[in-house]
């Protein structure tokens, strides 16, 4: 009487069982590492010793501020660009305004390693490489995730209802108040999605701070290879990876970004 | 007509209920489908009559009970094992096939048992899927019991919600099942198209003689196309008949309601054969106990207007709507409104008579457990209803409210409201109401009119002279009939609700 | 008017600074030049020295068939983790939505040190098995975000219709579902194989030793000083530029008009 029936449910459990084991486990695996060490007797035992570590490293701390400034101008850059882009692109009455944007945001499928090695090279040509390090990181974050600052704040834009802006100037605002009162905060959510998807790459892509830089700026994301590649230190690696992920936790409350708009950025409507 | 045969049982559903997350959609049901028959599960949605359905499909599977096709038990069989086929409300056509492979889908994953004969003259049967030739042929032959001849190779897209349904009727009919399931199939079509098809789905199931189980809401739907309706109200069947013994004869006031239109009374029986509505004593063909509440239900048809003083009721007009063949016409009868058919028309203002055939009053018992009024809170904040005036806690019907000094309402987020003149419901608890010999006392005043003893207590039912509301009360005091009495309800235990939603 | 041609000229800008890097590299890969900035003449000796470099070669294989190998597997699993999500009941299926989040929000190094240090554990460390699975760890969280609209859209009858004509679960799953949302299936695929092309640090992290994609090929390279001495990498640079650029105008030019023209 109870055959066993089969249902599109367990269909998700290849999944599951994929994500606990290669997701989940790994992630625990780091919180393990952050807070244990070598005890005395060479066993391992708990440790806050990594916290206490970094926290108290004045070379650890300004890594940690330093990145937080690139990704922070970095992020601010991109927004200031790519704002008045997708507004441009949005509010036109261009029929072909799709291929435009297209080209804006054409980057995001070609290779950023090539891409930045690219950058390199014209930095190169015009003698910035090796003498304005910060100035090149910055400009290298900027040129790697402008695209992802524009999608977003392109898709909210172009949804924004004309009816919204007529009734506001209907109602005695001038363009200024407009777009002050209307327009710009219902554009949040692709502000937001932007910052977010800018933001944390710009602390952690140490490709476009080496290749940009010459290997001379360490940022968190460099941070962190380095003491699992050249130091071999796992625990004060995974500690920073700790930190990191609490910065991550803190941005994400902070602009509410817990909701599925990454995926409109970077997923779903990139093919 | 489809031949009905009283035994032949080709559906059984056995005491079966489906809970969904705690909330029970269908409760513990029993009921039989015959075969041949057109029968149809009517209700308001959420009363559990697609889910009934969805059982019998195989979509769902009962929590509890049983589910016989012929005899046979097949609550756990899968959908695709049973001999039934469904019309889905939105179609469900696969928008990825043209119509032909819509319709043929099933037939092309049928199996039927063929019998050969081999050399040495034995014979055996093989199982065997139907030729490309058979399917074309069933294919054609569905596309023309739906009137859509022609229409293999368009896609889905391109059809018209009225066609589209035809070849969702057409993919289910093709597979000749047993049962064709439909569940509210005219529910997305308009109001023209929907007669048409009601028109055609009748035939259709004349033509094929299978039986047809359907799903609606629409009463009227229900009533011209079954041989059987049953009606369900959260998850439970209310009445099951043939559509002229539940208009006829309607098991309770929710059926007299939901089928057709009617006027629904509080009615106390008065005497055999007797019960007494809008202060008027009327003969009825119902017996109920004495002193019995009711609720007494009159069609609007069944009353027949006439001279002011040849009329049971006197009323006056308040409305007249002309609906095509007949007038609605509102008469206002005291602090009462009943709704008269009539093919005869009648100017607003008018005073007439009403005149109701005993044939025409259909008694129902009450499910009686408290007290409902409809009332108004006045400027003083205090509420009107049965023929007097309560205090009252008015912060009670918005959570977290209060009073200002000047007696305005300040809601839980800082509004201000005027409550004067709002409408409210006002249920009262029958243990709530205290009566007094002085008849000052109280909001209102009454006449004893019934005693009932209860074992512990007496039910006592007060009324007032005004307008003859009811105050049903128990109490342990012996009272005696015709008292003239004072009727107390203490501000707390007056509950109101808000009679619609006023506030966004 | 002013605000017009302010507008064009700020577009115009960007799209410089975008492509300038791009297009130096394509006009300097057309001589044989160790140096960008000298231009030594007209020439295809670049490209020429690309097509027999056995090793840039091997190098572009390996990152093709990583590409398609993780975005066939990434693409099943997503697909039938989305159904099973989409099907199941909230208790289970919101924990497996919120694991799928992880990967997505997360910092990509942090991703490749989990993996790194659950795989040197075991004996599959820096084997093809953990850059396939690290790759797909980046890639199928994408794949269902991608199905899952496409679930959400379709008429949720219509899998019960199959089932209500006779087919079995299954058949229902292949005939009906699959192709109602292949389109997310298909961008699914697209955006891993998009994913994987782009990735260096989950690679750098998972891969064997030896072995080598165009994104660690080239870090290493500028790494060790030797970007500018291999000026065959920037016919590679050039050509990849050029292909994908016109693939992805193509591409999603061709899907708007479809999709127009169905309007």
């Amino acid at each position: 009487m109870t055959a066993f029936r089969f249902s599109r449910k367990q269909l998700c459990i290849p999944y599951a069982l994929f994500l606990i084991l290669f997701v989940v486990i790994p992630m625990l695996l780091i919180l393990f590492y952050a807070f244990t060490g070598e005890g005395a007797n060479g066993n391992l035992t708990f440790t806050f010793g990594n916290f206490i570590n970094f926290f108290t490293s004045t070379a650890k701390l300004s890594t940690l501020l330093m990145s937080f400034t690139i990704a922070i101008i970095s992020t601010a850059l991109c927004l200031v660009i790519a704002y008045p882009l997708a507004y441009i692109l949005a509010r036109s009455h261009w029929k072909k305004k799709y291929v435009l944007l297209m080209l804006f945001i054409m980057p995001m499928w070609i290779n950023f390693v090539l891409r930045i090695t690219a950058l390199r090279e014209l930095l190169d040509l015009v003698g910035l490489l090796g003498k304005e390090n910060y100035l090149n990181t910055i400009i290298g974050m900027v040129y790697d995730f402008l695209p992802f600052m524009i999608l977003p704040l392109y898709t909210t834009l172009e949804k924004i209802d004309n009816s919204y802006l007529e009734a506001a100037s209907d109602l005695g605002g001038n363009k200024l108040t407009v777009f002050t009162k209307v327009t710009f905060p219902l554009s949040m959510p692709g502000v937001i999605s932007g910052i977010t998807m800018v933001f944390m790459p710009s602390m952690t892509n140490y490709v476009v701070s080496d290749t940009l830089s010459n290997f001379n700026i360490t940022i968190l994301g460099k941070l962190i290879d380095e003491y699992f590649t050249t130091f071999n230190n796992w625990n004060m690696g995974s500690m920073i990876s700790i930190i990191l992920l609490v910065i991550i936790f803190v941005t994400m409350l902070l602009t509410g970004g817990f909701k599925d708009n990454k995926n409109e950025a970077r997923g779903a409507n990139l093919w | 007509m489809a031949k009905l045969s009283k035994d032949e049982k080709i559906i059984q559903i056995v005491g079966v209920s489906k809970v969904f997350d705690e909330t029970v959609a269908v409760d513990n049901i029993d009921l039989y489908v015959r075969k041949g028959e057109f029968i149809t599960f009517l209700g308001p949605s959420g009363c559990g009559k697609t889910t009934t359905l969805r059982m019998i499909a195989g979509f769902d599977i009962p929590t509890s009970g049983k589910i016989l096709l012929n005899g046979k038990d097949i609550t756990n069989l899968p959908p695709n094992k049973r001999p039934v086929n469904t019309v889905f409300q939105r179609y469900a056509l696969f928008p990825h096939y043209n119509i032909y492979d819509n319709i043929a889908f099933g037939l092309k994953l049928k199996k039927i048992p063929v019998t050969y004969v081999n050399d040495k003259g034995e014979t055996y049967t093989k199982m065997q899927k139907l030729t490309r030739k058979e399917i074309d042929e069933k294919v054609k032959n569905a596309l023309s019991v739906v009137d859509l001849e022609g229409f293999e190779k368009r896609s889905v897209s391109t059809l018209s919600g009225g066609q589209q349904q035809r070849v969702a009727i057409a993919r289910a009919i093709v597979n000749e099942p047993e049962i064709l399931l439909l569940d509210e199939p005219l529910g997305a079509l308009d109001l023209k198209m929907r007669k048409e098809m009601q028109i055609e789905l009748k035939e259709m199931h004349r033509k094929l003689g299978i039986t047809f189980i359907y799903v609606t809401h629409d009463q009227e739907e229900a009533l011209t196309m079954s041989d059987t309706i049953v009606v369900m109200k959260d998850g439970k069947i209310q009445q099951i008949g043939t559509p002229t013994s539940i208009y006829n004869e309607p098991a309770n006031a929710f059926v007299a309601d939901f089928i057709g239109d009617s006027n629904i009374f509080n009615g106390t029986m008065v005497a055999p054969r007797t019960v007494r509505f809008c202060n008027k004593n009327f003969d009825c063909l119902d017996d109920f106990e004495k002193n019995e509440k009711v609720d007494v239900v009159v069609r609007p048809e069944d009353i027949r207007m006439t001279y002011p003083e040849d009329g049971m009721l006197k009323g006056k007009v308040i409305s007249v709507v002309f609906k095509g063949v007949h007038y609605e016409i509102t008469v206002k009868v005291r602090k009462t409104e009943v709704i008269v058919q009539s093919t005869e028309s009648r100017e607003m203002g008018d005073t007439i008579g009403l005149v109701i055939q005993p044939d025409g009053i259909h008694i129902m018992k009450k499910e009686f457990t408290i007290n409902k009024y409809d009332g108004y809170i006045t400027k003083k904040n205090t509420v009107v209803f049965g023929d007097g005036e309560f205090e009252c806690d008015v912060t009670k019907l918005y959570p977290g409210s209060h009073l200002d000094e000047e007696g305005y309402l300040i809601t839980a987020n800082g509004e201000q409201i005027d409550l004067t003149d709002v409408d409210v419901n006002v249920e009262v608890e029958f243990k709530d109401i205290e009566i007094s010999d002085n008849a000052e006392e109280g909001g209102t005043q009454g006449h004893i009119v019934s005693i009932i003893y209860k074992g512990d207590h007496y039910q006592v039912i007060v009324r007032t002279e005004e307008n003859e509301e009811d105050f049903v009360l128990d109490t342990e005091d012996l009272w005696n009939e015709n008292d003239f009495v004072g009727v107390k309800i203490a501000p707390e235990n007056i509950r109101l609700t808000l009679k619609q939603e006023n506030n966004k | 008017m002013v605000k017009r041609i302010l507008s064009i000229a700020f577009c115009v800008l960007v799209l410089l600074f975008i492509y300038s890097p791009i297009l130096l590299l394509v006009v300097y890969s057309f001589t044989d030049s160790t140096v960008i900035g000298q231009w030594k003449g007209f020439s295809f000796s670049l490209y020429a020295d690309l097509f027999k470099s056995a090793e840039i070669m091997g190098i572009l294989f390996n990152t093709i068939w990583l590409a398609l190998a993780a975005a066939t597997l990434s693409t099943i699993l997503g697909t039938a983790g989305a159904i099973g999500i989409f099907y199941s009941r909230k208790r289970i299926s919101a924990p497996i939505k919120a694991a799928s989040q992880i990967p997505i929000i997360n910092a990509e190094i942090v991703t490749a040190i989990a993996l790194a240090l659950l795989f040197s554990m075991t004996a599959l460390y820096r084997t093809y098995f953990s850059l396939i699975i690290g790759h797909m760890v980046l890639c199928t969280p994408f794949v269902v975000l991608s199905v899952m609209p496409k679930l959400k859209q379709m008429d949720p009858n219509v899998y019960e219709a199959a089932l209500d004509l006779g087919a079995t679960p299954s058949k229902a799953l292949f005939k009906v579902v699959i192709p109602q949302i292949f389109s997310g299936i298909m961008a699914g695929f697209m955006l891993s194989i998009t994913l994987s092309l782009d990735d260096y640090i989950i690679t750098a992290f998972t891969k064997p030793k030896t072995f080598d994609t165009i994104s660690t090929y080239v870090y290493n390279a500028v790494k060790n000083g030797t970007n500018s001495s291999t000026p065959a990498l920037r016919a590679l640079s050039a050509l990849i530029f050029v292909v994908m650029i016109a693939a992805v105008l193509i591409i999603n030019l061709r899907a708007k008009k479809t999709k127009e023209d169905r309007k």
